[in-house]
């Protein structure tokens, strides 16, 4: 084909060739393609089979898309999630019909959870075929149709482009999400219009970006009455894009207000700034929980008051006046009452509170909110993330110590940091003591708490920024659930960093049996664990460990140093539990503090035992 | 003791929805995903032209929950309006129902004299059967079927409810 044409030709002589074999007659896969560069679509996570065979050929024979390659389904779509968290973009995962697209779907699930705007072509066996219980026929739509904000199945080729147009744009647009485009077999090898400019499918979807300033207006007033003020950021700010995280600072400098983050929030706000109380919630610090729990005006923003965060429900922040600005008009309300809602885009919804703020001369005094910064101050000094690590060199190294060298030795480098994690109790740790001072460095299942997800994010974030340093902060358990991405590493040479930390236990389910199930480890110690020095190596990775505190720092700077992916075997004390933590159906103010801080334990009632 | 925020209401909550394939298991797998109630539900195209169709539901739950509905109702990416009629004002919810009564005798008059008092119509007769036709408030064909009990009923259908706002405002 003549590289100048324009594309709109081809419609046209696909139109007027009617079924011809013209080379200028595109397949439904070659359809798909241009309509992802259309897009800007660089790479795709992916694994072949045979509904998708169509797609792979036009792949193989276009080049212009990055293909790589996965070990399992699950792992495509959190590479994709990482890779859309990492760069602001949207992720694009290729899987099969039947067995690929199931595989997909706990990663949809965690991409709808936290957000993630990702797009997930499945293939499908031919639109005769579909409900005879074909060959890796499944009910991909049924299946996904909760698991995702919207699905399509297209059944006609004159759907095809604009279906997947529409499906990047409802995927980063409004609250973004996952998008699953089905694509029976028949569509993708037979022919299809390329198609721009059309009307969209659907003229319903029309989510509200610009913020009421009616509303923003009285959550300023507020705000300027406010003497225990307290901003509580999450994941929204993130998504909203770097300039919705500047303006936060700018709002935050100009008001002189406390700041606490949800865990898909952190980096959002500098961790390491003053003005920043720690992560709040279950695990969060002692000083951002009491502070939500005495503030008198709580500013949530691109929060959704998870349980996770709130605890008891009924005891959460109790004589707050309680703004809350989201996207999704469906976060409003649902959990806690707020007092005034605002539905927008919460990037510019704080750009919007900095001119309200800006509009008049009034404001708190320093003064005013001095009182409020001597009480933080004074909860602050009980040190609720502190521990003493003994540092004998035949010390058994605590995990918490291990993430903070992690963090300080990585910060040495000078390298821009990435960190993903899996779910447990490392996860805690690493957002409790690793810093994040800017947006979209920390990639983490929060809603779906899905183990086995940071191997995979760290596939995804190394191929999104090949030069930066990204470091999965695992825990045995979890990593193993995805540990086949060691090949995709070793594949595409990625210089993945695995720090696992090796306590040889679920250590969350252990914590949870210790202090709710009487100590009884009812299946939760991890038997039979590979020799991860020797995993790694199988895998071309390189391998260390480090046993005791003699050790540590030798193993970090040694993978840190090299080149290639290392998987780092840190044996850390079994026993450590996390703390602080609000257990659940406990309020904020009765938190379990950890020994060093000499906590009581809160009460754990029945109904709490029953929540999870 | 009941707080105002545990108190039930029940609602009849009207979309109008893209005609399109698997809509309302859209609408449906919701209510069942978040464990909502759906008391009655009616769905039928009602622009044929623009393609949509309009789903009526009748559910119940606290003031939150049936909120809750509304907006969750309202993000999913087919459907156009989600109106809550019993708030937004008066509104007319009809529905209509086929009582099959098989009796003889004394019940089969009697069945007829109720039938004809509540403006019921026989579209189907036999010697031992009617089978009634009646449209009307949820309430009124509720009580036309308990008197219709002991009368020899033996099988209802009912369509659920069918709602529109009064005067001249549209969803």
């Amino acid at each position: 084909m003549n590289a100048t044409n324009p594309i709109a030709t081809d419609a046209t002589r696909t139109l007027e060739h009617n079924g011809s074999q013209d080379h200028h007659v595109l397949s439904g896969a070659e359809v798909l393609l241009r309509v992802l560069e259309d897009e800007g679509v660089e790479v795709v996570f992916g694994y072949p089979g045979g509904a998708v065979l169509p797609i792979y050929d036009a792949l193989f024979k276009r080049d212009k898309i990055r293909h790589i390659l996965v070990r399992h389904e699950q792992a495509a779509v959190h590479a994709a999630e990482a890779y859309a968290r990492s760069t602001g973009k949207t992720g694009v995962v290729l899987v099969t019909s039947g067995p690929g697209a199931t595989n997909a779907v706990t990663g949809l699930v965690d991409a709808l959870m936290d957000s993630i705007p990702v797009v997930c072509f499945a293939g499908q066996v031919p639109v005769p075929l579909i409900g005879n219980d074909a060959f890796q026929e499944a009910d991909t739509t049924g299946i996904t149709r909760p698991a995702t904000k919207h699905n399509y199945l297209v059944r006609r080729p004159a759907d095809l482009a604009a279906t997947v147009r529409e499906a990047f744009l409802i995927a980063r647009t409004g609250r973004p999400g996952p998008v699953l485009v089905d694509l029976p077999k028949n569509i993708t090898a037979g022919e299809a219009p390329y198609t721009s400019g059309q009307a969209p499918l659907h003229r319903s979807y029309r989510p509200q970006v610009e913020p009421d300033r009616a509303a923003v207006r009285r959550a300023v007033e507020a705000m300027k009455q406010a003497r225990r003020p307290l901003f509580y950021t999450g994941g929204g700010i993130i998504n909203s894009g770097p300039q919705a995280s500047d303006a936060l600072r700018r709002l935050a400098g100009m008001t002189g207000f406390p700041v606490t983050s949800t865990l898909m929030g952190l980096g959002a706000f500098p961790t390491t700034d003053r003005q920043f109380l720690g992560m709040l919630g279950m695990h969060g610090t002692y000083e951002a929980n009491l502070a939500t729990h005495g503030c008198d005006v709580l500013i949530a923003l691109g929060s959704r008051f998870d349980d996770r965060v709130t605890g008891r429900v009924d005891a959460f922040s109790p004589d707050s006046f309680k703004i809350h600005a989201d996207i999704d008009p469906s976060q409003i309300n649902k959990i806690i009452r707020v007092d005034v809602p605002v539905v927008g885009d919460v990037g510019r919804t704080i750009a919007m509170m900095i001119e309200e703020w800006n509009a008049d001369d009034s404001r708190p005094e320093a003064e005013d909110l001095r009182h409020w910064w001597a009480q933080i101050d004074g909860w602050r000094g009980l040190d609720s993330l502190g521990f003493t690590q003994d540092t004998a060199p035949s010390a058994i190294i605590r995990p918490q110590h291990a993430v903070r060298r992690l963090y300080e030795m990585a910060m040495a480098t000078g390298r821009d940091t990435f960190v993903s994690t899996e779910v447990g109790q490392h996860q805690m740790w690493a957002a409790q003591h690793f810093q994040f001072d800017k947006p979209n460095r920390w990639l983490t299942s929060g809603g779906l708490g899905t183990m086995g997800y940071g191997l995979p994010a760290a596939v995804g974030a190394q191929v999104a920024n090949p030069d930066a340093l990204v470091i999965d902060i695992a825990g045995e358990a979890s990593t193993l659930m995805n540990i086949q991405e060691l090949g995709t590493i070793a594949q595409y040479r990625l210089p993945v960093k695995i720090f696992i930390l090796n306590n040889q236990y679920m250590g969350m389910v252990r914590q949870w049996q210790e202090l709710l199930h009487g100590s009884r480890y009812s299946e939760s110690y991890s038997s039979a664990l590979p020799d991860f020095v020797k995993l790694a190596e199988s895998f071309h990775a390189k391998g260390l460990r480090a046993t005791n505190m003699g050790e540590l720092d030798g193993v970090i700077a040694e993978m840190l140093a090299h080149e290639g992916a290392v998987l780092a075997d840190i044996c850390v004390a079994q026993g450590e539990n996390c703390y602080p933590m609000i257990p659940s159906g406990a309020a904020h103010n009765q938190m379990i503090l950890g020994p060093e801080q000499d906590g009581k334990p809160a009460e754990i009632t029945g109904a709490g035992r029953m929540l999870v | 003791m009941t707080t105002p925020e545990e108190t039930q209401v029940s609602a009849v909550i009207s979309l109008l929805v893209e005609n399109e394939s698997g809509v309302l298991a859209r609408v449906i797998g919701l209510f069942s995903g978040r464990g909502y109630n759906i008391e009655s539900l009616t769905v039928a195209p009602v622009e044929d032209l623009r393609h949509r169709s309009r789903i009526n539901i009748v559910t119940s739950g606290t003031q939150m929950v049936i909120d809750q509905i509304k907006a969750q109702l309202s993000r999913l990416v087919p459907v156009y309006r989600v109106v809550n009629l019993t708030e937004a004002g008066p509104h007319v919810a009809r529905e209509m129902a086929l009582v099959k009564v098989v009796s003889t005798g004394e019940h089969r008059t009697e069945a007829l004299r109720i039938a004809e008092a509540f403006r019921a119509r026989a579209v189907d007769t036999t010697a031992q059967s009617f089978v009634f036709e009646l449209t009307g408030a949820t309430e009124k064909l509720d009580s036309f079927i308990d008197l219709m009990r002991p009368l020899g009923l033996v099988e209802v259908s009912r369509t659920g409810v069918a709602a529109i706002a009064r005067g001249p405002q549209t969803i």
